[in-house]
């Protein structure tokens, strides 16, 4: 069992622009659009950096960003967890592409690009942090082995950790090996101690079985993103109260979540 | 930190499979590197091949996970009495009291690629692909996850070429937190195109065979191996008494592709490492350097190795042996770091001609047979991560 405090939540994806949005649609006072989300290049970026990113960081910022946007600490001093299931396919497929092409011509971006810790790379870079960066992926429980990690790292260390998760549609023709529509990505800020008014705090703990919680209503169609598992969490937080939620895999056993606010 | 003892430890890599085929290149100064003849590949250069691997496919319920880079785990895990050790470990601690951590930054890629290239085939070949158990980056960890029958925290490490040296890091984090008695911790990354292009895209990709810290250094060879490490709060009879004494985690914050100039995160790393293990620069007896052989790297590296030790520790990368194994060096330079203190012997750089005179730290050039006390073995990667971890005889 481990006890962790939530400092701040960022949300960025299709129908959802902003944690403030967000916390609407959950509460069913706003209708989910699912349309898509135009991402711009991150402000944070230095102007190289803003030019060269990849779809899946400028998502995976977007959130960063909207989790701490009443951040009490430096973001300098912030350790971060990135998790992703599939990274960046966009990149991926160009690459492929480029490889089946009789002359292959890669662009040293795009090979920068595709490695899975490259959105922590360009937070690292517009933070000008030197905390440690951890890059998880575990399939369809990405996001539960992220917050895990992300929640042992609080604890331990006792200091703030940003957990960001983030899954993008795939492009043809690796779709057919992964179909997913929509764009989705949270972001958490957690730590070990409570600092100033917590949102909340979360208690999780391993359990055998059972299957993780349900998208909340109204948005299945980001059942395909596992990114989303991080709704039911984010919905028991735009409800107040106490829920327990389950959110994925870790291992063998569910990452099993009572969430106090 | 609390020491964690390294009770299994297996490794494939271009020397061989196993530690005794890995140790005895070593001693020999025996080179894996061969000129690059994996894929038609239009510009020259040396890699660190794995033999076999496409003759040995995954079969019966591990079939759908067969790809070039989980034949690979399957060649480590059946190396040294790893499975064995796992299972006594299983039996000791039971199957969800022990995690499996594991890194890799390209995974099974390769058959997805090699699928791009066959044209109006593409289609059909990859929708009959298991995406998850091949291509997927977790793929890696739920093959060797099952194989191994455990059910502790399993998720895989993707930060570049610090990837298999940052899950010791996490393995300890969780024994210490008090959720797991024990890891399965390593990586392993495959030959495929996406390194081999993007390096070169990089002119990171020598035509050599690697030179690291040689002043007509240039570039990296690219190699592939796999590895496992099993680690317990206490030693085991059968392997040696050494123990994972510290580990540093770091950024750079600074740039994508390109070290920090002066190596701030990895002195930051390599101290950290230290602090945590309580241990004093002049109780390490050896560096073994991430080391690529590329002009920056090994500069960089330089810089932040002479303001921790000055020129008072010997230091090599044994990258020439192996060639740089991404995701999976972290794993194989733990191995050679136990190997050495385990065997006492300390192997120099092989294929490094004359030291670059602009390099300020002891690298050494000759293996010596010595003993040794405590190693420190570094890799950092893309995106400026930086891993130290150091290993040594636990009292």
């Amino acid at each position: 069992m481990m006890k962790v405090h939530l400092h701040g939540v960022g949300v960025a994806g299709s129908g959802l622009e902003g944690w403030a949005a967000c916390r609407e649609v959950l509460a069913a006072r706003a209708p989910w659009s699912g349309q898509a989300l135009r991402v711009p290049a991150p402000a944070i970026l230095p102007a190289a950096e803003r030019r060269r990113c990849n779809a899946a960081s400028r998502l995976a910022l977007a959130a960063a960003e909207d989790a701490l946007a009443g951040c009490e600490w430096p973001l300098a001093e912030l350790a971060t967890v990135f998790t992703s299931a599939d990274g960046d396919g966009a990149v991926t497929h160009a690459l492929c592409e480029s490889f089946a092409a009789p002359e292959p011509d890669v662009s040293p971006t795009q090979f920068h690009n595709s490695v899975h810790n490259a959105p922590a790379g360009y937070w690292g870079i517009a933070t000008k942090s030197k905390r440690p960066s951890t890059s998880i992926a575990a399939d369809q429980d990405s996001f539960a082995a992220g917050l895990f990690e992300a929640a042992v790292q609080a604890t331990l260390d006792r200091g703030p950790v940003l957990l960001v998760a983030f899954d993008l549609p795939l492009p043809h023709p690796l779709a057919l090996m992964r179909p997913r529509s929509h764009d989705f990505a949270a972001a958490l800020l957690l730590s070990g101690e409570p600092r100033g008014r917590p949102l909340a705090s979360l208690a999780l703990r391993l359990e055998p079985g059972a299957a993780p919680s349900a998208l909340p209503a109204g948005l299945g169609a980001l059942a395909d993103n596992p990114a989303a598992r991080a709704l039911p969490l984010l919905s028991a937080l735009a409800h107040g109260g106490t829920a327990e939620i389950r959110l994925g895999a870790v291992g063998a056993r569910q990452l099993a979540v009572r969430c106090e606010r | 930190m609390r020491p964690l003892f390294v009770t299994g430890l297996s490794i494939a890599s271009a020397l061989g499979a196993g530690l005794e085929r890995t140790f005895s290149a070593l001693r020999e100064g025996r080179s894996g590197l061969r000129q690059n003849d994996f894929e038609p590949f239009p510009h020259p250069t040396w890699i660190g091949r794995v033999e076999g691997l496409e003759s040995a496919p995954l079969s019966g319920e591990f079939a759908r996970f067969d790809c070039r880079n989980n034949r690979l785990a399957q060649l480590a895990l059946a190396e040294d009495g790893f499975e064995q050790a796992v299972a006594r470990a299983r039996e000791r601690h039971g199957a969800a009291r022990i995690a499996v951590l594991l890194g890799t930054t390209t995974s099974g890629i390769l058959e997805t690629e090699l699928a791009y290239r066959r044209g109006a085939e593409v289609e059909s070949l990859l929708a009959r692909r298991d995406y998850a158990a091949t291509h997927g980056m977790f793929s890696l960890t739920e093959f060797v996850r099952r194989r191994l029958a455990l059910e502790g925290p399993a998720a895989t490490v993707s930060n570049a070429c610090a990837s298999s040296a940052k899950v010791f890091a996490q393995a300890q984090r969780l024994i210490e937190a008090g959720i797991c008695d024990a890891a399965v911790v390593g990586g392993v990354d495959s030959l495929c195109l996406t390194t081999l292009y993007g390096f070169r895209s990089l002119e990171l990709l020598s035509e050599s065979p690697c030179r690291p810290c040689d002043e007509r250094r240039d570039g990296i060879s690219i190699g592939e191996a796999g590895g496992f490490a099993l680690l317990e709060k206490a030693p085991r009879a059968g392997r040696g008494a050494v123990a994972l004494l510290g580990y540093g985690e770091s950024s750079d914050g600074y740039h994508m592709s390109s070290p920090h100039p002066e190596g701030a995160g990895a002195l930051l790393a390599m101290s950290a490492a230290l602090a945590r293990a309580g241990a004093g620069t002049r109780e390490v007896d050896y560096v073994n350097l991430h080391g690529t052989g590329t002009p920056a790297n090994d500069r960089a590296e330089d810089a932040a190795l002479h303001a921790l030790f000055a020129d008072s520790t010997p230091a090599s990368s044994t990258k020439g042996w192996t060639g740089h194994t991404l995701g999976a060096a972290g794993i194989v330079e733990a191995a050679v770091s136990v190997l050495c203190l385990e065997r006492g012997f300390r192997p120099g750089s092989l294929n490094t001609e004359r030291v670059d005179p602009a390099l300020r730290a002891r690298v050494a050039l000759e293996s010596e047979q010595r003993p040794l006390e405590r190693v420190l073995s570094n890799s950092f990667g893309f995106g400026g991560n930086n891993c130290s971890l150091l290993f040594g005889r636990a009292a």
